[in-house]
Order: structure tokens, then sequence, then C-alpha cells
């Protein structure tokens, strides 16, 4: 089956090792934590260039203005936690310091979502798309696989501006081919289909790819595009995709409200209305293992094909 | 005419371009402007704080970050003083379309090294800096005004700690410790004291001094300077609407404009001021 994925590294991991190989390049390159490096991979580039890299403690907002006062000295800074306390505690900063000012700070957001597991709600990161989205100037971007993350971080280096990349915790599946061209800001066809466009970001889109394999044997043909760059949006393909194909389906790892689906349902609205629905979180989760979590909340292939099904059928 | 007597003169300047406009724009925050004024003016023009109005972007200039944003009447009035705007703009403080916002914006004023106005980020923002500077081996320093209200805030501490902790000597914070914030007396809201133990417990070398001392405000601004293995602060003690009698203490005018009637009383208390100033000589 096409939806055979082997399984990759978290792309979490895959941050790290491609801060590494950005460090190698960029000596202006410099890494900050809130002492979660070891879960976040940031500890990577720590062991390469021990002299450029900051565990600024337990201290988000802190964190936050200081790679704002790099930027402003010419470096390009990468500042890493949990996307939850990234966000939530360091956004009055993320606004003022970085936002407002305009300076050029990466931010890097990891166990983003409920695939984190037994750790709890207080732990996984559900707001973070719709905080950065939020704020002006900024870049939100969501890797899927290892691949997308060695391929788009490079380009969020190189990007001027202040960037929002949204790590996952769990081992993510290899949806991409080594050779394939990832481009910042555009949306990426993962297959094509002609009846309902699967919208998805991050981990999800490995779903969505299992749930069009389902969608196929009924009869229904269904693109999977990977919205990887939530922020700016690429308008061009939501209205192709709302032009070419009857409904859009989004889904994502995260609250309903603000994320993906909101933001695409404005791309569309303001293009090509097209039926739409939306499949994401709509309230803290809880304990569990990542499966038993993605199974109970509704974010497996088979809650995306009866979904589907539903909406072309409405 | 000695040089303290010189800077006394620029600090009456600065606090007639203050009240001047604050007024013109019917709103603002003298208060906390007022008391920061001789520190300001030591900073500038005592010969502190190394730069060069004709080369903004000049990269071995020490930067200042204005932390409690609301003074922005007295770094404006400042940068006017210096050359780096002209001295009529200060008019347009406040207005539709003007460089000088509410509070410092970078977009607006390019000149300015951070945009403040939510409190407790400019000490952090500094630390940034100075890691930059110790990274490429410059010479050049932060200095970062803060308030001691604005010292409730959490990231105070948090960046207190951690630039002691990294013994950051290139970092230089004045605390503007005016006595007061929006709704009280800050020994009432939340008292602060012992404040100099509690710098000195994030492993700071601490500088106490009266903050409207300008011959105090040079030695201290400049020990800080030198001073090496930690960073340093600056608690200076100042009066909140400092200068003009009916302001002084008097925590209405923390964020409201003079009406016309006070504006001239204002301006002709200065004016004595300056005329004694003139005189002593």
């Amino acid at each position: 089956m096409a939806t055979d994925f082997k399984i990759g590294k978290a792309t979490r991991l895959a941050y790290g090792e491609t801060l590494v190989e950005l460090g190698k390049r960029n000596p202006n390159i410099i890494v900050l934590d809130a002492d979660l490096s070891k879960s976040t991979m940031a500890n990577r580039f720590q062991a390469a260039f021990p002299d450029r890299f900051f565990n600024i403690g337990i201290a988000e907002a802190n964190m936050v203005s200081i790679a704002a006062g790099l930027a402003a000295s010419g470096k390009i800074p990468f500042a890493s936690s949990f996307a939850t306390f990234l966000m939530s505690k360091g956004f009055d900063q993320m606004r003022q310091s970085v936002a407002y000012p305009g300076l050029n700070v990466k931010l890097c957001g990891s166990h983003s979502g409920i695939s984190i597991g037994e750790d709890g709600p207080s732990q996984m990161g559900i707001e973070d798309v719709a905080l950065a989205c939020a704020l002006p100037g900024f870049t939100v971007v969501v890797p899927a696989d290892e691949i997308a993350m060695r391929q788009l971080l490079p380009q969020i280096a190189e990007h001027k501006g202040p960037v929002y990349i949204r790590t996952s915790r769990p081992k993510a599946a290899i949806i991409y081919d080594e050779r394939t061209t990832i481009t910042l800001g555009k949306a990426h066809i993962m297959r094509q289909g002609t009846d309902i466009t699967i919208a998805a970001m991050g981990l999800m889109v490995a779903e969505a790819l299992k749930a069009a394999d389902l969608l196929q044997k009924e009869g229904v043909s269904a693109r999977v595009v990977d919205f990887h760059t939530v922020k700016p949006i690429d308008q061009v393909m939501a209205e192709q995709c709302a032009r070419e194909t009857e409904a859009i389906l989004v889904v994502e790892e995260h609250l309903l409200d603000g994320g993906l689906g909101s933001i695409l349902a404005r791309a569309v609205a303001k293009s090509f209305p097209v039926k739409m629905d939306f499949i994401g979180l709509e309230d803290y989760a809880e304990s569990g293992t990542p499966d038993q979590l993605l199974d109970r909340y509704g974010l497996r292939a088979r809650h995306i094909f009866l979904k589907a099904n539903n909406l072309l059928g409405s | 005419m000695t040089e303290l007597t010189h800077l006394k003169l620029i600090a009456n300047t600065i606090r007639q371009d203050i009240v001047q406009m604050i007024a013109k724009a019917k709103s603002g925050h003298p208060g906390g402007s007022l008391s920061a004024v001789e520190m300001i003016t030591a900073l500038y023009f005592g010969g502190i704080l190394k730069h060069d109005p004709q080369n903004t972007g000049w990269e071995d200039r020490d930067r200042f970050i204005l932390s409690k944003g609301h003074a922005a009447p007295v770094l404006y009035a400042a940068l006017a003083e210096a050359g780096y705007i002209e001295k009529k703009l200060l008019n347009s403080l406040r207005q539709l379309g003007s460089p000088l916002q509410g509070h410092p914006d970078k977009r607006k004023l390019s000149v300015l090294e951070a945009s403040t106005g939510s409190l407790g980020q400019g000490i952090s923002i500094g630390i940034g800096m100075a890691l930059a500077a110790k990274m490429d081996r410059k010479p050049w320093q932060v200095f970062a005004l803060i308030g001691d209200g604005e010292s409730d805030e959490g990231q105070i501490w948090e960046s207190a700690f951690f630039a002691g902790h990294h013994q950051l000597d290139n970092l230089n914070v004045i605390l503007d410790f005016n006595g007061f914030q929006l709704d009280d007396s800050t020994k009432h809201i939340l008292d602060l004291n012992p404040i100099k133990e509690k710098w000195l417990a994030a492993k700071w070398h601490v500088i106490e001094i009266d903050g409207h001392d300008m011959r105090a405000a040079l030695y201290a601004l400049n020990e800080a300077k030198v001073h090496r293995g930690s960073p340093s602060i600056i608690i200076a003690h100042t009066v909140k609407g400092k200068g003009i009698s009916f302001m002084e203490n008097n925590n209405k005018f923390h964020g409201s404009a003079p009406n016309e009637e006070e504006l001239q009383q204002a301006l002709a208390e200065l004016q004595l001021q300056r005329t004694k100033l003139e005189k002593e000589n």
C-alpha cells in the first residue's frame, strides 16, 4: 500500500540535528533553551557548539526577550521549549520584544498536540499555533516528518523575520521522499485527488494519507495537502483545492479555534467557498499512551475517512 | 561653566521639554519621566554612554534600553538634546503619524534600541545584547533603566538571576526608585525592600545613590561601567515628578498631563531653577 510508511525520527530530533548542520555553516546561529534541551533536542547543538548555546533556566519569558536582544545585535537565535510553555509563558515577550519591532527570532515549540501521551494536558501544546498565528509578521511552520524538517529549517534560518516552528514528540512516519523539494510558504500536494481535499499539518498528514487509501477503496478520490506553513497560508493552493475538489476537510492536532482549520477557512471563504469540515481538538485531553489518545480524541485515519464520507454525502 | 552646572542646565532643559510635550499631547506620564532626568542626563551627556548622533548605526556604540517605556518623554527629550531628532519633533508626541509613540517603538523611531511599554522586558533584551557583545569580543556595553513599580514583574527577577549567574559585567541597570506606581506607593502595593539585598543576592554589584545628585550619578554610572566580574545596578532613589513642586510625590501626575495653567506654573518654576543655576556659576 502507498501508506505503508517507514517510521522515522521524531521531528524534534530532526530539529536538533538540523540545527547542528546549520550551526556549522553559519556562526551567527545561537541556540537557547529553557531547561528542556534534552526533550526539545536542542542539546544536540549544545554538544556541538557549547559556546553558542545558552540554557536560560526555567524562565521562558526571559528566554524570548534575550533572543530578541541577540537578534537586535545581528545574531540568529533559535529558542526552544515545550510548545505550551514557550507560547503561553513567552507570549507577551514574543509580542513586544519580537513581533512589534519585527526581529529575526526563531522559536521552536516541541511536544505539541496530544501525542506526547502520559505526561497529560498540562504539558500538551494545543493552543500554540493559534497564538503564534495571532502575531503580526510571524511565519508559522509545522514540519510533518524528518525530511520536511531537514528541508524547511535551512529556509527558516535564511528567512528574515520571526518564525515559530512546531515539533512533535513521537517518531514520525516518513511521508516525503528525500528528493522532493519542499518550499517554505508553499503547501505541498502529497497525493492527487479530485473529489475531496484533506488538508493537514504535522503528524496528521500521515493519517490523512492513510484515510485517502481507505477512501480510494470506496471509490472516492481524495487529494492530500500538507499545509506545513500555516502562516502565511498558501492562498493559491487553498483556492486551487477549492476549485478542483468538491469539499475540503482540515485535520489538525490542535484546538479547532484559531488553528489551521480556521485559517484555511478564511482563505477558502474569500476566494472560492466550498463545503468544509474540521477535525481537531475541542478541549484538554488526558493522560494515556499516544495511540490511545489519538484513538480516543478522533485523530485517526478512520475518523478522517468517516468525516470525509459525511462531508461528501451532506 | 563647570561640567556639573552644564549637566544641570541640560537636565533643566529636558524637564522643560518633558512638561511641554506632555501638555501639548494632553496625555503622557510626567511623574516617572521627571524622576529619571538626572540619571538620563548623566548617562547621555556626562560621557558615560559611548554614542554618536551623527553615526546612529555605529556598531560599537553602547546600547540604552528604556525598560519602563512609559517614561518615553525623558528619552525623547534626551535624543532631541543630543541631536538624534529635531527639537520641534517633540511637539508631535503621541500624535497620529508621529515617530514619537506613546511608548518607545523601534519600528517608528529607528534610533531606539528596543520597543518597550509592557513592563519587565528591558533587562532581558539587554542580556541578549550583552551576550552578543561578549561572543563577538566587542567592548560596547548595555544600559537599561527600570522602575521600582516595574520590579513587581517576575521577568525582572528572571533576568536578574541570569545576568548575575553569568557575570555579565557589560550590563548595567539603573533602577529609578521613585516610590510610586500607578495605583499607589510601591511600599503600599508591593514593598520591594530590602531592595539592595535582593540584587546583592542575585550576585550583582550594587550602587545606591540619591538619583537627583548629578555628581553622584556620574560617579555611579562610571563605577558601574568599569566594574568587572558582575553586572551592576544603580539604585537611584528619586522623587516622582521631581523639579515641579505640585507634581513631586503627587501620583495624580503618574499618567496625566498638566493643563495650560499648570504648564505655565511648571515652566515658571523651571525657569527660576535655571536662573539660580546660571547665577551660581
